[in-house]
């Protein structure tokens, strides 16, 4: 299969059962994605796929054949983190962190298509993705912290 | 920088140089200093256990069959041996024998199952292959003829005298009492005389507690391989130093040849405290010479630990005027196939079975009984939340019958700081204005003001003793250039050891957070840590680290004082450069300080805890709902939680702490539980169908606050904190369900097919509010 990950075209063999998820993590070395439940519910393996937010344990490797994903690694710029990663760190979002790359491309997604997410929004945008640790609160207080300060660049 | 005078400069600089250098470098105790390890864990590049490179690793997969307890027949590995880049089909039959059994406390549990499976999950055999494809498809193969046996998958069996053994008794001591019984132990507390105590009114009542998982996001990941003469283990385990020593036992090598990484765990909640597969893993690494993985899928790690399910009958007298005169309570917690930790959770939660009240008498027996399920294990509260669930329904069921509000009673039988709870045993004493928590949180809550029709609000009080005993060792080495390390055995799972230890080392030496580092998660780096559990970290590790900082500091005065030709009496170490010193007095061949530090709690070998509790977690929480009466939803409109911390030494992680641990007790209250059908599988296996809280379950307004009177024993007053937010959350919101509708639920969890049904039961037999006891089973006696 090839396919364009975060802006780099890559190419690999895949067996017809392996999911994106196995081909990013096993293949590409890219192990910011998580494996939890392997079944689309808990969102720790979240990327975007030509824009979308997919779980990636759900995409067969070759249904991604021929498209661009952008993974976690992809998303903070060389000189720095995300602003949405920022705001991560500032807002105290993040505990164990197995759950954050998910969280943190699930709330890229949902400020590149509403900038001025309301807090209903948010948890509407973030509910499929899981936290165990429980910081719910603070993660919607950073993507709202996020929004604001994508608003106010 | 001149001395000319003799005597020692105040050098601006250290100390003095931080506090001053703007609010991204303040670091000091009680300010929220960003998480160490924050960045890694926003741009994916932690590395927790199944990240670690794989390249000429064997992949291992378990194999199960579809029963608890099914006696092998025949195991058929034929198939699976002919896939190519197999390695190796194993069962107990082709390990060393007799298998070896381990566990904490009791060593039970066989590598491989032997002769009969447990529990629905309990691997029969494990394939190792070159891929982990390669494991799968083999694991698929392996044909296991076997009979599927009657199985105990209850209280009620369990304790039933024809009920099949779960325990083999030629396993058992042949001393153990209990041999021939599913009782693993029993225990008996309390103090006073309860068959002399005088009562105007007894309580009566049995609450059950649900079985819920833990559901770390990380599933449990292992991996071993040899290492020289020796061997390395991977684990995302927050008990390291145990673990070290099981393999070391297991092996029968030196614990210096065992080295066990830990890296930080993707939560733990204390499902990860103990080993479950790494003895395998480290055996079989040995025996190919190359390194074995196993990474559990979630649905194994649900049948690899959950929390006992407890059946709590409580018997509880009243005086008219709400002081409870005495405690009867009776604990029988399920325990599952193995102890590992799960034994320990029953007994010492039941402890505290009488809650933070002045009880002048009481009798509390409890019986561990082991069952057909999944080996259960410590779950955030270490049962905990599960005797709050007891005895604050309790309070509720003599409020009722008393007519006494529901704040008043719990503040008039709540202990006062040096008041005993235990009594008659030496015992800790309560710790803490507890009162002051109680007020907090009804107050934010609006208690006693009037509510909508539909709405109700509820108050609850949860106690955890602490930890109780073991040690835990840092060593601290203040580098040439004034930089730091910290070299901790704590595991950082999400609570934040790493930046509270840093905070510690960064406030008592001076220095910029940045500058620190944290050298966790190898057992040959840092010295011992009993665990990390019981948020004992805080106080125990913080104090290691603190004494270690303090003996460095006390070095660099008898250094500054050789560099300046000073009394080490007049040096004032927050005005000296530290880098500038450790080159005057190590030149240019450098050196560094070297601190250590320990923090020890008595082993008390006649103790049913083994120690006293260090300091107690206590936590008000109260909770608003607004009910549906026509389909049983309810909604958690607000809900706050009061902890009495001592001091909180991060209060954004204190906060983040406290608030996760009241979303797990959410979702514990709300809709959390483990299902097993007759043939005790577990039929919820998976994230489809066992849920656990959203943002969408998150209260419309929910905070956690703090009480700090600098009181505990840790470093700067601090106690420990992290479970204290779930210790009381479902007897608060099974309050306010029961002040919107009336319904009185004593089974967990509340979910809306639950309530809908009590509330329909109350709807067809129409009920006086005045005497509401009449419509529950509370019991009012006279004596």
């Amino acid at each position: 299969m090839r396919v364009v990950v975060n802006g780099r075209e890559l190419e690999t063999d895949v067996a017809p059962h392996h999911t994106l998820l196995d081909v990013l993590r096993d293949r590409f070395g890219l192990t910011g994605s998580k494996e939890c439940c392997a079944e689309g519910e808990c969102g720790a393996c979240t990327v975007l796929m030509d824009g979308h937010a997919v779980n990636s344990c759900l995409v067969l490797a070759v249904e991604a054949e021929g498209h661009a994903v952008t993974t976690i690694e992809g998303l903070s710029d060389v000189d720095g983190l995300s602003h949405i990663q920022d705001a991560f760190l500032a807002t105290g979002g993040v505990q164990c962190g197995f759950c954050i790359p998910g969280m943190v491309m699930s709330a890229h997604y949902l400020l590149e298509h509403n900038s001025a997410p309301t807090t209903t929004e948010i948890r509407e945008g973030l509910s499929g993705n899981l936290c165990r640790c429980g910081g719910y609160n603070q993660i919607c207080a950073a993507v709202a912290s996020a929004a604001q300060t994508r608003l106010t660049r | 920088m001149s001395n000319p005078d003799g005597r020692s400069e105040r050098v601006a600089g250290g100390l003095a140089s931080v506090a001053d250098s703007g609010e991204s470098e303040r670091t000091q105790i009680g300010q929220s200093a960003r998480r160490v390890g924050g960045r890694q864990r926003v741009t994916g590049e932690q590395r927790y256990v199944a990240d670690l490179p794989v390249d000429g690793t064997l992949h291992m997969k378990l194999v199960h069959v579809d029963c608890a307890r099914a006696r092998f027949i025949s195991i058929d590995a034929g198939a699976a041996e002919e896939v190519p880049g197999v390695h190796a089909v194993v069962t107990a039959q082709s390990l060393p024998q007799p298998v070896a059994r381990f566990g904490p406390g009791h060593a039970d549990r066989p590598l491989l199952a032997v002769g009969e499976t447990k529990f629905h999950g309990e691997p029969v055999a494990a394939v190792v292959a070159e891929t982990l494809d390669a494991a799968r498809e083999a694991a698929a193969l392996v044909r296991v003829e076997f009979e599927e046996l009657p199985a105990v998958l209850t209280v009620a069996s369990a304790v039933d005298a024809f009920a099949p053994l779960v325990r083999e008794p030629e396993l058992r001591p042949a001393d153990d009492p209990h041999r021939n019984s599913n009782t693993l132990s029993e225990w008996n507390f309390g103090w006073g005389d309860v068959d002399a105590a005088q009562s105007d009114h007894v309580i009566e009542n049995v609450y059950t507690t649900a079985s819920t998982t833990h559901f770390a996001i990380e599933p449990h990941a292992f991996m071993a391989a040899p290492d020289g003469d020796g061997v390395s283990v991977w684990s995302s385990i927050q008990h390291p130093y145990v673990l070290q020593r099981l393999i070391a036992d297991t092996l029968g090598l030196p614990l210096s040849k065992v080295r066990v990484f830990a890296p930080d765990p993707g939560g733990g909640f204390g499902g990860k405290q103990h080993a479950k597969f790494e003895p395998l893993l480290a055996l079989l690494a040995m025996q190919f010479g190359q390194p074995v993985r196993l990474v559990l899928t979630l649905e194994e790690t649900f049948q690899a630990v959950r929390s006992p399910t407890f059946e709590i009958a409580e018997r509880t007298g009243f005086l008219n005027d709400g002081t409870i005169t005495f405690q009867d309570i009776t604990v029988n917690g399920l325990l599952g196939a193995y102890a590992d930790i799960g034994y320990r959770v029953i007994s010492k939660s039941s402890y505290l079975a009488c809650g933070p009240y002045r009880v002048p008498d009481a009798r509390i027996k409890v019986r561990a009984l082991l069952s057909h399920t999944p080996p259960a294990t410590a779950l955030r509260g270490f049962g905990s939340p599960q005797m709050a669930w007891a005895f604050e329904s309790q309070m509720d069921a003599a409020a009722r019958v008393l007519g006494i509000d529901r704040l008043d009673i719990r503040l008039r039988n709540l202990a006062r700081k040096g008041e005993e709870i235990v009594r008659g045993a030496g015992d800790t004493l309560a710790d803490g204005d507890w009162a002051e928590s109680v007020t907090k949180a009804a107050g934010w809550i609006g208690w006693g003001q009037p509510l909508p029709e539909g709405r109700g609000r509820g108050i609850a009080l949860g106690i955890k003793s602490s930890a109780t005993t073991g040690a835990s060792y840092a060593i601290v080495r203040l580098l040439s250039d004034a930089s730091v390390s910290v070299m901790a055995g704590t595991s950082d799972m999400g609570q934040g050891a790493r930046t509270v230890l840093a905070q510690i080392a960064a406030q008592e030496l001076g220095v910029a957070m940045d500058r620190v580092d944290v050298v966790m998660g190898d057992t040959s780096a840092a010295p011992y840590d009993m665990q990390t559990s019981a948020s004992r970290s805080t106080v125990f590790m913080g104090t290691a680290v603190l004494n270690a900082c303090r003996e460095i500091q006390s070095k660099l005065r008898t250094m500054a004082a050789e560099v300046f030709a000073v009394d080490p009496s007049d040096v004032d170490l927050s005005g000296v450069d530290l880098e500038d010193l450790l080159k005057r007095a190590f030149g240019p061949v450098y050196g560094e300080v070297i601190g250590t530090g320990e923090r020890r709690g008595a082993y008390l070998a006649d103790h049913p805890l083994g120690g006293h509790a260090a300091f107690y977690e206590f936590c008000a929480t109260a909770s608003e709902v607004a009910v549906d009466r026509e389909t049983g939803e309810y909604q958690l409109l607000r809900h706050v939680t009061v902890s009495d911390v001592g001091k909180a030494l991060n209060p954004n992680h204190v906060a983040m702490q406290d608030e996760g641990a009241a979303m797990m007790g959410i979702g514990q209250t709300m809709m959390e539980h483990l299902v097993f059908d007759e043939s005790g599988r577990l039929v919820n296996l998976g994230a489809l169908d066992y849920r656990i809280a959203t943002t969408k379950d998150v209260p419309f307004e929910m905070e956690s606050l703090v009480v700090e009177n600098e009181d505990g024993p840790g470093p700067y007053g601090s106690k420990g904190t992290g479970e204290s937010g779930l210790l009381s959350t479902a007897p608060a919101i099974a309050s306010a369900i029961c002040d919107a509708t009336g319904a009185v639920i004593r089974d967990l969890p509340i979910t809306p097919e639950r309530l809908w049904r009590v509330l329909k039961e109350r709807h067809a037999a129409p009920i006086d509010l005045t005497d509401i006891s009449q419509t529950d089973i509370d019991r009012p006696k006279g004596r």
